[in-house]
Protein backbone atom coordinates (compact mmCIF):
# COMPACT_ATOMS: atom_id res chain seq x y z
CA UNK A 1 0.00 0.00 0.00
CA UNK A 2 1.26 3.43 -0.84
CA UNK A 3 1.79 5.83 2.01
CA UNK A 4 -0.66 8.32 0.43
CA UNK A 5 -3.46 5.75 0.66
CA UNK A 6 -2.63 4.92 4.29
CA UNK A 7 -2.67 8.58 5.14
CA UNK A 8 -5.95 9.20 3.36
CA UNK A 9 -7.64 6.33 5.18
CA UNK A 10 -6.42 7.65 8.52
CA UNK A 11 -7.77 11.12 7.72
CA UNK A 12 -11.08 9.55 6.68
CA UNK A 13 -11.41 7.71 10.00
CA UNK A 14 -10.43 10.80 11.97
CA UNK A 15 -13.04 12.94 10.20
CA UNK A 16 -15.78 10.34 10.67
CA UNK A 17 -14.92 10.16 14.38
CA UNK A 18 -14.98 13.96 14.72
CA UNK A 19 -18.38 14.14 13.04
CA UNK A 20 -19.73 11.45 15.36
CA UNK A 21 -18.44 13.36 18.39
CA UNK A 22 -20.15 16.53 17.12
CA UNK A 23 -23.46 14.65 16.84
CA UNK A 24 -23.04 13.30 20.37
CA UNK A 25 -22.29 16.78 21.77
CA UNK A 26 -25.34 18.15 19.98
CA UNK A 27 -27.49 15.44 21.53
CA UNK A 28 -26.26 16.03 25.10
CA UNK A 29 -28.48 19.06 25.83
CA UNK A 30 -31.54 17.39 24.33
CA UNK A 31 -31.00 14.18 26.29
CA UNK A 32 -30.25 16.02 29.53
CA UNK A 33 -33.33 18.24 29.19
CA UNK A 34 -35.50 15.16 28.66
CA UNK A 35 -33.80 13.26 31.48
CA UNK A 36 -33.97 16.09 34.01
CA UNK A 37 -37.59 16.99 33.25
CA UNK A 38 -38.80 13.39 33.30
CA UNK A 39 -36.80 12.29 36.35
CA UNK A 40 -37.76 15.29 38.47
CA UNK A 41 -41.25 15.84 37.11
CA UNK A 42 -42.72 12.37 36.62
CA UNK A 43 -43.20 11.77 40.35
CA UNK A 44 -45.65 14.68 40.59
CA UNK A 45 -47.92 13.45 37.79
CA UNK A 46 -51.41 12.51 38.92
CA UNK A 47 -54.95 13.01 37.73
CA UNK A 48 -55.38 15.76 40.30
CA UNK A 49 -52.36 17.61 38.93
CA UNK A 50 -54.21 18.04 35.62
CA UNK A 51 -57.60 18.95 37.09
CA UNK A 52 -57.09 20.85 40.35
CA UNK A 53 -56.35 24.50 41.08
CA UNK A 54 -52.98 25.43 42.58
CA UNK A 55 -52.79 25.38 46.37
CA UNK A 56 -51.18 28.05 48.59
CA UNK A 57 -47.67 27.52 49.91
CA UNK A 58 -47.43 24.73 52.44
CA UNK A 59 -50.71 23.11 51.53
CA UNK A 60 -50.05 19.74 49.85
CA UNK A 61 -51.74 18.57 46.63
CA UNK A 62 -53.23 20.93 44.11
CA UNK A 63 -52.56 21.08 40.40
CA UNK A 64 -52.19 23.22 37.34
CA UNK A 65 -55.59 22.57 35.78
CA UNK A 66 -56.28 26.28 35.32
CA UNK A 67 -52.86 26.85 33.72
CA UNK A 68 -53.32 23.96 31.29
CA UNK A 69 -56.76 25.20 30.28
CA UNK A 70 -55.38 28.76 30.22
CA UNK A 71 -52.63 27.84 27.76
CA UNK A 72 -55.13 26.11 25.48
CA UNK A 73 -57.48 29.11 25.81
CA UNK A 74 -54.76 31.66 25.05
CA UNK A 75 -53.48 29.69 22.08
CA UNK A 76 -57.05 29.19 20.83
CA UNK A 77 -57.75 32.92 21.01
CA UNK A 78 -54.41 33.63 19.32
CA UNK A 79 -55.41 31.25 16.50
CA UNK A 80 -58.74 33.04 16.05
CA UNK A 81 -56.82 36.26 15.47
CA UNK A 82 -53.63 34.95 13.87
CA UNK A 83 -54.76 32.21 11.47
CA UNK A 84 -57.03 34.33 9.23
CA UNK A 85 -54.43 37.12 9.11
CA UNK A 86 -51.43 34.83 8.60
CA UNK A 87 -53.02 32.51 6.03
CA UNK A 88 -54.74 35.41 4.25
CA UNK A 89 -51.47 37.33 4.02
CA UNK A 90 -49.73 34.19 2.74
CA UNK A 91 -52.31 33.71 -0.03
CA UNK A 92 -51.96 37.39 -0.96
CA UNK A 93 -48.16 37.12 -1.12
CA UNK A 94 -48.38 34.03 -3.32
CA UNK A 95 -51.01 35.40 -5.70
CA UNK A 96 -50.20 39.12 -5.80
CA UNK A 97 -46.82 39.23 -4.06
CA UNK A 98 -44.75 40.46 -7.01
CA UNK A 99 -46.05 44.01 -6.61
CA UNK A 100 -44.20 46.67 -4.55
CA UNK A 101 -46.84 46.24 -1.82
CA UNK A 102 -46.23 42.50 -1.79
CA UNK A 103 -42.48 42.96 -1.52
CA UNK A 104 -43.06 45.38 1.37
CA UNK A 105 -45.27 42.89 3.20
CA UNK A 106 -42.77 40.08 2.66
CA UNK A 107 -39.91 42.23 3.97
CA UNK A 108 -41.99 43.25 7.00
CA UNK A 109 -42.90 39.63 7.75
CA UNK A 110 -39.24 38.59 7.55
CA UNK A 111 -38.18 41.38 9.91
CA UNK A 112 -41.09 40.73 12.28
CA UNK A 113 -40.26 37.02 12.57
CA UNK A 114 -36.87 38.03 13.97
CA UNK A 115 -38.25 40.36 16.65
CA UNK A 116 -37.61 38.95 20.17
CA UNK A 117 -40.83 37.69 21.75
CA UNK A 118 -40.46 39.88 24.84
CA UNK A 119 -40.54 42.95 22.59
CA UNK A 120 -43.83 41.70 21.16
CA UNK A 121 -45.05 41.34 24.75
CA UNK A 122 -44.15 44.96 25.48
CA UNK A 123 -46.02 46.05 22.36
CA UNK A 124 -49.15 44.14 23.40
CA UNK A 125 -48.79 45.69 26.88
CA UNK A 126 -48.71 49.16 25.37
CA UNK A 127 -51.48 48.51 22.88
CA UNK A 128 -53.97 46.67 25.06
CA UNK A 129 -53.03 46.40 28.73
CA UNK A 130 -52.40 50.12 29.24
CA UNK A 131 -55.65 51.37 27.63
CA UNK A 132 -57.70 48.61 29.33
CA UNK A 133 -55.91 49.30 32.62
CA UNK A 134 -55.91 45.57 33.26
CA UNK A 135 -53.99 42.40 32.39
CA UNK A 136 -56.13 40.14 30.19
CA UNK A 137 -56.30 36.96 28.16
CA UNK A 138 -56.96 38.99 25.02
CA UNK A 139 -53.70 40.92 25.49
CA UNK A 140 -51.79 37.66 25.80
CA UNK A 141 -53.56 36.20 22.78
CA UNK A 142 -52.74 39.29 20.68
CA UNK A 143 -49.06 38.96 21.64
CA UNK A 144 -49.04 35.28 20.64
CA UNK A 145 -50.92 36.07 17.41
CA UNK A 146 -48.34 38.72 16.44
CA UNK A 147 -45.67 36.05 16.91
CA UNK A 148 -47.58 33.50 14.79
CA UNK A 149 -48.49 35.70 11.83
CA UNK A 150 -45.14 36.28 10.06
CA UNK A 151 -43.97 32.66 9.97
CA UNK A 152 -47.45 31.44 9.13
CA UNK A 153 -47.73 33.95 6.27
CA UNK A 154 -44.37 32.98 4.80
CA UNK A 155 -44.97 29.22 5.03
CA UNK A 156 -48.48 29.60 3.58
CA UNK A 157 -46.96 31.61 0.72
CA UNK A 158 -44.44 28.86 -0.04
CA UNK A 159 -47.12 26.15 0.11
CA UNK A 160 -49.55 28.07 -2.13
CA UNK A 161 -46.75 28.73 -4.64
CA UNK A 162 -46.21 24.97 -4.87
CA UNK A 163 -49.76 24.49 -6.22
CA UNK A 164 -49.39 24.01 -10.00
CA UNK A 165 -50.54 26.99 -12.10
CA UNK A 166 -52.43 24.52 -14.30
CA UNK A 167 -54.98 24.04 -11.49
CA UNK A 168 -55.64 27.79 -11.25
CA UNK A 169 -56.09 27.93 -15.02
CA UNK A 170 -58.44 24.94 -15.00
CA UNK A 171 -60.62 26.67 -12.44
CA UNK A 172 -60.53 30.08 -14.18
CA UNK A 173 -61.40 28.42 -17.50
CA UNK A 174 -64.55 27.04 -15.88
CA UNK A 175 -65.65 30.62 -15.31
CA UNK A 176 -64.83 30.59 -11.58
CA UNK A 177 -63.92 34.09 -10.29
CA UNK A 178 -60.32 34.63 -9.20
CA UNK A 179 -61.05 35.04 -5.47
CA UNK A 180 -63.02 31.81 -5.42
CA UNK A 181 -60.27 30.05 -7.37
CA UNK A 182 -57.72 31.18 -4.77
CA UNK A 183 -59.81 30.03 -1.80
CA UNK A 184 -61.65 26.96 -3.05
CA UNK A 185 -59.12 25.42 -5.43
CA UNK A 186 -55.61 26.73 -4.72
CA UNK A 187 -55.86 27.04 -0.92
CA UNK A 188 -57.69 23.74 -0.66
CA UNK A 189 -54.95 21.98 -2.59
CA UNK A 190 -52.33 23.44 -0.23
CA UNK A 191 -54.41 22.75 2.89
CA UNK A 192 -52.56 19.63 4.05
CA UNK A 193 -49.28 21.52 4.26
CA UNK A 194 -50.92 24.54 5.86
CA UNK A 195 -52.38 22.37 8.65
CA UNK A 196 -48.83 21.21 9.43
CA UNK A 197 -47.56 24.80 9.45
CA UNK A 198 -50.40 25.81 11.80
CA UNK A 199 -49.58 22.98 14.23
CA UNK A 200 -45.94 24.04 14.37
CA UNK A 201 -46.96 27.68 14.94
CA UNK A 202 -49.36 26.57 17.72
CA UNK A 203 -46.64 24.49 19.37
CA UNK A 204 -44.27 27.45 19.36
CA UNK A 205 -46.93 29.80 20.74
CA UNK A 206 -47.80 27.33 23.52
CA UNK A 207 -44.17 27.35 24.66
CA UNK A 208 -43.83 31.15 24.90
CA UNK A 209 -43.42 32.80 28.33
CA UNK A 210 -42.03 36.28 27.76
CA UNK A 211 -44.97 37.72 25.78
CA UNK A 212 -47.42 36.51 28.44
CA UNK A 213 -45.61 37.82 31.55
CA UNK A 214 -47.10 41.31 31.38
CA UNK A 215 -50.12 40.67 29.16
CA UNK A 216 -52.11 37.66 30.36
CA UNK A 217 -50.14 37.76 33.64
CA UNK A 218 -51.40 34.85 35.77
CA UNK A 219 -54.45 33.76 37.71
CA UNK A 220 -54.90 31.42 40.69
CA UNK A 221 -58.39 30.46 39.50
CA UNK A 222 -60.17 29.21 36.40
CA UNK A 223 -60.79 31.90 33.82
CA UNK A 224 -62.36 31.87 30.39
CA UNK A 225 -63.19 35.58 30.21
CA UNK A 226 -61.11 37.37 27.57
CA UNK A 227 -60.86 40.57 29.63
CA UNK A 228 -59.46 38.89 32.76
CA UNK A 229 -55.89 37.79 33.63
CA UNK A 230 -55.35 34.15 32.73
CA UNK A 231 -52.95 31.48 33.95
CA UNK A 232 -50.68 29.65 31.50
CA UNK A 233 -48.36 26.69 31.84
CA UNK A 234 -45.28 28.69 30.99
CA UNK A 235 -45.89 31.58 33.39
CA UNK A 236 -46.91 29.10 36.11
CA UNK A 237 -43.62 27.24 35.61
CA UNK A 238 -41.77 30.55 35.80
CA UNK A 239 -43.50 31.56 39.06
CA UNK A 240 -43.00 28.15 40.68
CA UNK A 241 -39.36 27.96 39.61
CA UNK A 242 -38.33 31.37 41.01
CA UNK A 243 -40.14 30.76 44.32
CA UNK A 244 -38.13 29.77 47.41
CA UNK A 245 -40.31 26.72 48.19
CA UNK A 246 -39.23 23.12 47.63
CA UNK A 247 -42.81 21.96 46.95
CA UNK A 248 -43.27 24.58 44.21
CA UNK A 249 -39.95 23.62 42.60
CA UNK A 250 -41.22 20.06 42.27
CA UNK A 251 -44.43 21.36 40.76
CA UNK A 252 -42.43 23.47 38.28
CA UNK A 253 -40.69 20.30 37.06
CA UNK A 254 -43.97 18.44 36.69
CA UNK A 255 -45.61 21.37 34.89
CA UNK A 256 -42.55 21.54 32.60
CA UNK A 257 -43.05 17.87 31.79
CA UNK A 258 -46.70 18.53 30.93
CA UNK A 259 -45.69 21.42 28.66
CA UNK A 260 -43.03 19.27 27.01
CA UNK A 261 -45.58 16.53 26.35
CA UNK A 262 -48.06 19.06 24.90
CA UNK A 263 -45.56 20.74 22.58
CA UNK A 264 -43.88 17.46 21.72
CA UNK A 265 -47.11 15.76 20.72
CA UNK A 266 -48.10 18.75 18.54
CA UNK A 267 -44.74 18.54 16.77
CA UNK A 268 -45.04 14.79 16.34
CA UNK A 269 -48.55 15.18 14.92
CA UNK A 270 -47.28 17.82 12.47
CA UNK A 271 -44.43 15.54 11.34
CA UNK A 272 -46.80 12.61 10.97
CA UNK A 273 -49.24 14.66 8.88
CA UNK A 274 -46.57 16.08 6.59
CA UNK A 275 -45.00 12.68 6.11
CA UNK A 276 -48.27 10.95 5.23
CA UNK A 277 -49.04 13.86 2.86
CA UNK A 278 -45.74 13.35 1.04
CA UNK A 279 -46.41 9.65 0.77
CA UNK A 280 -49.90 10.17 -0.69
CA UNK A 281 -48.49 12.54 -3.32
CA UNK A 282 -46.05 9.96 -4.64
CA UNK B 1 -69.19 30.27 -45.51
CA UNK B 2 -72.95 30.23 -45.20
CA UNK B 3 -73.71 30.29 -41.45
CA UNK B 4 -72.47 33.35 -39.52
CA UNK B 5 -69.28 32.64 -37.57
CA UNK B 6 -69.52 31.62 -33.91
CA UNK B 7 -66.26 33.31 -33.03
CA UNK B 8 -64.57 36.00 -35.08
CA UNK B 9 -61.18 37.58 -34.50
CA UNK B 10 -60.71 40.97 -36.16
CA UNK B 11 -57.29 42.67 -36.39
CA UNK B 12 -56.13 40.87 -33.22
CA UNK B 13 -52.71 41.76 -31.84
CA UNK B 14 -51.31 40.09 -28.70
CA UNK B 15 -48.32 41.14 -26.60
CA UNK B 16 -46.11 39.82 -23.79
CA UNK B 17 -44.34 42.72 -22.05
CA UNK B 18 -44.15 44.75 -25.25
CA UNK B 19 -43.19 41.85 -27.52
CA UNK B 20 -45.80 41.32 -30.20
CA UNK B 21 -46.57 37.59 -30.43
CA UNK B 22 -49.64 37.84 -32.68
CA UNK B 23 -49.86 40.34 -35.54
CA UNK B 24 -53.10 41.47 -37.10
CA UNK B 25 -54.93 38.14 -37.02
CA UNK B 26 -58.42 37.99 -38.51
CA UNK B 27 -60.06 34.60 -38.42
CA UNK B 28 -63.61 33.21 -38.42
CA UNK B 29 -64.56 30.05 -36.52
CA UNK B 30 -67.82 28.63 -37.89
CA UNK B 31 -70.36 27.06 -35.49
CA UNK B 32 -70.64 23.32 -34.80
CA UNK B 33 -67.41 22.48 -36.57
CA UNK B 34 -63.77 21.83 -35.71
CA UNK B 35 -61.17 24.45 -36.57
CA UNK B 36 -57.57 23.28 -36.24
CA UNK B 37 -54.78 25.75 -35.56
CA UNK B 38 -51.37 24.49 -36.65
CA UNK B 39 -47.89 25.93 -36.83
CA UNK B 40 -44.39 25.48 -35.41
CA UNK B 41 -43.58 26.10 -31.73
CA UNK B 42 -43.75 29.74 -30.72
CA UNK B 43 -45.89 30.78 -33.69
CA UNK B 44 -48.61 32.19 -31.40
CA UNK B 45 -51.23 29.48 -31.85
CA UNK B 46 -51.70 28.86 -28.09
CA UNK B 47 -51.74 32.61 -27.46
CA UNK B 48 -54.47 32.98 -30.08
CA UNK B 49 -56.56 30.32 -28.36
CA UNK B 50 -56.06 31.98 -24.96
CA UNK B 51 -57.21 35.32 -26.38
CA UNK B 52 -60.53 33.73 -27.34
CA UNK B 53 -61.61 33.19 -23.70
CA UNK B 54 -59.51 36.06 -22.28
CA UNK B 55 -57.10 33.74 -20.45
CA UNK B 56 -54.19 35.50 -22.21
CA UNK B 57 -54.63 38.69 -20.18
CA UNK B 58 -54.21 36.74 -16.89
CA UNK B 59 -50.50 36.27 -17.60
CA UNK B 60 -48.57 39.14 -15.97
CA UNK B 61 -47.48 41.66 -18.60
CA UNK B 62 -49.75 40.28 -21.31
CA UNK B 63 -52.39 42.20 -23.22
CA UNK B 64 -54.23 42.13 -26.53
CA UNK B 65 -55.77 44.66 -28.90
CA UNK B 66 -58.34 44.25 -31.64
CA UNK B 67 -61.73 42.60 -31.50
CA UNK B 68 -63.01 39.13 -30.78
CA UNK B 69 -66.68 38.58 -31.39
CA UNK B 70 -68.77 35.78 -29.93
CA UNK B 71 -72.10 35.63 -31.79
CA UNK B 72 -71.33 39.14 -33.02
CA UNK B 73 -70.70 40.64 -29.56
CA UNK B 74 -67.22 41.96 -28.73
CA UNK B 75 -65.82 39.88 -25.86
CA UNK B 76 -63.30 42.62 -25.01
CA UNK B 77 -66.15 45.13 -24.62
CA UNK B 78 -66.41 47.19 -21.45
CA UNK B 79 -69.62 45.53 -20.32
CA UNK B 80 -68.36 41.96 -20.79
CA UNK B 81 -67.37 40.07 -17.63
CA UNK B 82 -64.47 37.71 -18.52
CA UNK B 83 -65.68 35.31 -15.83
CA UNK B 84 -69.04 35.00 -17.55
CA UNK B 85 -67.37 34.70 -20.96
CA UNK B 86 -65.30 31.72 -19.75
CA UNK B 87 -68.48 29.86 -18.84
CA UNK B 88 -69.55 30.14 -22.49
CA UNK B 89 -66.10 29.39 -23.91
CA UNK B 90 -64.57 26.40 -22.11
CA UNK B 91 -60.98 25.22 -22.31
CA UNK B 92 -59.03 21.95 -22.17
CA UNK B 93 -55.30 22.15 -21.56
CA UNK B 94 -52.21 20.39 -22.86
CA UNK B 95 -51.53 18.41 -19.70
CA UNK B 96 -54.44 16.76 -17.90
CA UNK B 97 -55.07 18.90 -14.81
CA UNK B 98 -57.79 17.33 -12.65
CA UNK B 99 -58.17 18.85 -9.17
CA UNK B 100 -56.02 16.54 -7.00
CA UNK B 101 -58.02 16.97 -3.78
CA UNK B 102 -61.33 16.05 -5.42
CA UNK B 103 -62.96 12.78 -6.41
CA UNK B 104 -63.92 11.95 -10.00
CA UNK B 105 -67.50 13.08 -9.33
CA UNK B 106 -66.40 16.28 -7.60
CA UNK B 107 -64.07 17.17 -10.46
CA UNK B 108 -66.92 17.10 -12.98
CA UNK B 109 -69.27 18.89 -10.58
CA UNK B 110 -66.61 21.49 -9.63
CA UNK B 111 -67.71 24.08 -12.18
CA UNK B 112 -71.35 23.72 -11.15
CA UNK B 113 -70.60 23.96 -7.44
CA UNK B 114 -68.03 26.74 -7.60
CA UNK B 115 -70.35 28.77 -9.80
CA UNK B 116 -73.38 27.93 -7.62
CA UNK B 117 -75.32 26.57 -10.59
CA UNK B 118 -78.41 24.82 -9.23
CA UNK B 119 -79.93 21.67 -10.63
CA UNK B 120 -79.50 17.93 -10.62
CA UNK B 121 -75.72 17.64 -10.34
CA UNK B 122 -75.77 13.84 -10.45
CA UNK B 123 -77.57 13.88 -13.78
CA UNK B 124 -75.19 16.55 -15.13
CA UNK B 125 -72.12 14.58 -14.06
CA UNK B 126 -73.41 11.41 -15.72
CA UNK B 127 -74.32 13.27 -18.93
CA UNK B 128 -70.88 14.91 -19.15
CA UNK B 129 -69.00 11.71 -18.38
CA UNK B 130 -71.01 9.94 -21.10
CA UNK B 131 -70.31 12.75 -23.57
CA UNK B 132 -66.62 12.46 -22.71
CA UNK B 133 -66.78 8.66 -23.31
CA UNK B 134 -65.58 8.02 -19.75
CA UNK B 135 -68.78 6.95 -17.96
CA UNK B 136 -68.41 3.18 -18.42
CA UNK B 137 -64.85 3.25 -17.12
CA UNK B 138 -65.53 5.26 -13.94
CA UNK B 139 -69.21 4.73 -13.05
CA UNK B 140 -68.30 2.29 -10.26
CA UNK B 141 -65.69 4.53 -8.65
CA UNK B 142 -67.04 8.06 -8.86
CA UNK B 143 -65.90 8.69 -5.28
CA UNK B 144 -62.29 7.68 -5.96
CA UNK B 145 -59.49 10.23 -6.41
CA UNK B 146 -59.12 11.59 -9.93
CA UNK B 147 -55.36 11.00 -9.65
CA UNK B 148 -55.93 7.25 -9.84
CA UNK B 149 -56.96 7.52 -13.49
CA UNK B 150 -54.58 7.04 -16.43
CA UNK B 151 -53.39 10.11 -18.34
CA UNK B 152 -55.91 9.55 -21.15
CA UNK B 153 -58.75 9.06 -18.67
CA UNK B 154 -57.68 12.19 -16.78
CA UNK B 155 -57.81 14.20 -20.00
CA UNK B 156 -61.32 12.91 -20.79
CA UNK B 157 -62.26 13.79 -17.20
CA UNK B 158 -61.01 17.33 -17.84
CA UNK B 159 -63.16 17.45 -21.00
CA UNK B 160 -66.18 16.28 -18.96
CA UNK B 161 -65.38 18.95 -16.36
CA UNK B 162 -65.31 21.62 -19.07
CA UNK B 163 -68.62 20.38 -20.54
CA UNK B 164 -70.40 20.51 -17.16
CA UNK B 165 -70.84 24.29 -17.20
CA UNK B 166 -72.52 23.89 -20.63
CA UNK B 167 -70.22 26.03 -22.76
CA UNK B 168 -71.00 26.83 -26.37
CA UNK B 169 -67.39 26.75 -27.53
CA UNK B 170 -64.63 24.34 -26.49
CA UNK B 171 -61.01 25.43 -26.88
CA UNK B 172 -58.48 22.60 -26.84
CA UNK B 173 -54.78 23.39 -26.43
CA UNK B 174 -52.88 20.34 -27.72
CA UNK B 175 -55.22 18.06 -25.75
CA UNK B 176 -53.50 14.84 -26.85
CA UNK B 177 -49.84 15.82 -26.94
CA UNK B 178 -49.13 14.25 -23.52
CA UNK B 179 -50.99 11.01 -24.37
CA UNK B 180 -50.12 7.71 -26.04
CA UNK B 181 -51.57 6.82 -29.50
CA UNK B 182 -54.51 4.80 -28.14
CA UNK B 183 -55.59 7.52 -25.73
CA UNK B 184 -55.08 10.04 -28.54
CA UNK B 185 -57.39 8.06 -30.85
CA UNK B 186 -60.08 8.11 -28.14
CA UNK B 187 -59.81 11.88 -27.77
CA UNK B 188 -60.03 12.30 -31.55
CA UNK B 189 -63.16 10.12 -31.73
CA UNK B 190 -64.57 12.22 -28.94
CA UNK B 191 -63.91 15.45 -30.87
CA UNK B 192 -65.96 14.01 -33.77
CA UNK B 193 -68.84 13.36 -31.37
CA UNK B 194 -68.61 16.72 -29.64
CA UNK B 195 -68.75 18.88 -32.76
CA UNK B 196 -72.43 18.04 -33.19
CA UNK B 197 -73.12 20.13 -30.04
CA UNK B 198 -70.16 22.41 -29.58
CA UNK B 199 -67.99 24.71 -31.65
CA UNK B 200 -64.42 23.48 -31.29
CA UNK B 201 -61.05 25.14 -31.84
CA UNK B 202 -58.06 22.85 -31.40
CA UNK B 203 -54.38 23.76 -31.34
CA UNK B 204 -52.16 20.90 -32.39
CA UNK B 205 -48.54 20.17 -33.24
CA UNK B 206 -49.59 17.04 -35.03
CA UNK B 207 -50.53 17.65 -38.65
CA UNK B 208 -52.06 14.22 -39.15
CA UNK B 209 -54.29 14.96 -36.19
CA UNK B 210 -55.37 18.28 -37.70
CA UNK B 211 -56.14 16.48 -40.97
CA UNK B 212 -58.14 13.79 -39.17
CA UNK B 213 -60.29 15.86 -36.83
CA UNK B 214 -60.82 19.28 -38.37
CA UNK B 215 -63.11 20.82 -40.96
CA UNK B 216 -61.05 23.97 -41.35
CA UNK B 217 -57.37 24.58 -40.66
CA UNK B 218 -55.51 27.79 -39.91
CA UNK B 219 -51.73 27.92 -40.32
CA UNK B 220 -49.84 30.34 -38.05
CA UNK B 221 -46.19 31.25 -38.52
CA UNK B 222 -44.11 33.71 -36.44
CA UNK B 223 -47.19 35.47 -35.09
CA UNK B 224 -48.92 35.82 -38.47
CA UNK B 225 -51.96 33.95 -39.71
CA UNK B 226 -50.54 32.73 -43.01
CA UNK B 227 -53.52 30.91 -44.43
CA UNK B 228 -56.90 29.52 -43.45
CA UNK B 229 -59.28 27.32 -45.39
CA UNK B 230 -60.98 23.95 -45.58
CA UNK B 231 -58.64 21.34 -44.11
CA UNK B 232 -58.42 19.33 -47.31
CA UNK B 233 -57.40 22.37 -49.31
CA UNK B 234 -54.74 23.42 -46.78
CA UNK B 235 -53.15 19.98 -46.89
CA UNK B 236 -53.43 19.36 -50.65
CA UNK B 237 -53.45 22.65 -52.51
CA UNK B 238 -52.31 25.44 -50.16
CA UNK B 239 -52.12 28.90 -51.69
CA UNK B 240 -49.02 29.98 -49.76
CA UNK B 241 -45.54 28.55 -50.22
CA UNK B 242 -44.88 28.65 -46.43
CA UNK B 243 -48.00 26.57 -45.76
CA UNK B 244 -46.94 23.99 -48.32
CA UNK B 245 -43.43 23.82 -46.87
CA UNK B 246 -44.82 23.27 -43.37
CA UNK B 247 -47.52 20.70 -44.17
CA UNK B 248 -45.12 18.71 -46.33
CA UNK B 249 -42.60 18.65 -43.50
CA UNK B 250 -39.87 20.86 -45.01
CA UNK B 251 -39.56 22.66 -41.65
CA UNK B 252 -41.19 22.89 -38.22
Amino acid sequence: MSSALVRRRAVDRLMTALAAVAVAVALVPLASVLWLVVSRGAAGLSWAFFTHLPTPVGEPGGGIGNALVGTLYLVGLACLIGLPVGIGAGVYLAERGDSPIGRGIRFTADVLSGVPSIVVGVVAYGLIVVPMKRFSAIAGAVALAILMVPTLARSTEELVRLVPGALREASLALGVPEWKTSLRVVLRTALGGIVTAVLIAVARAAGETAPLLFTALNNQYWNLKPDQPTASLTVQIFNYAISPYEDWHAKAWTAALVLLLLVGSLNLLARFLSRSRLRSQR
Amino acid sequence: MSAPAKLTAVDLHAFFRGTEVLRDVSLEIPPLSVTAIIGPSGCGKSTFLRCLNRMHELTPGAHATGRIELDGQDVYGRDVDPVHLRRRVGMVFQRPNPFPTMSIFDNVAAGLRLNRIRGDHEASVERCLRQAALWDEVKDRLGASALGLSGGQQQRLCIARALAVEPEVLLMDEPASALDPIATAKIEDLIHELKTRYTIAIVTHNMQQAARVSDRTAFFYMGDLVEVGPTEQIFTTPREQRTEDYVTGKFG
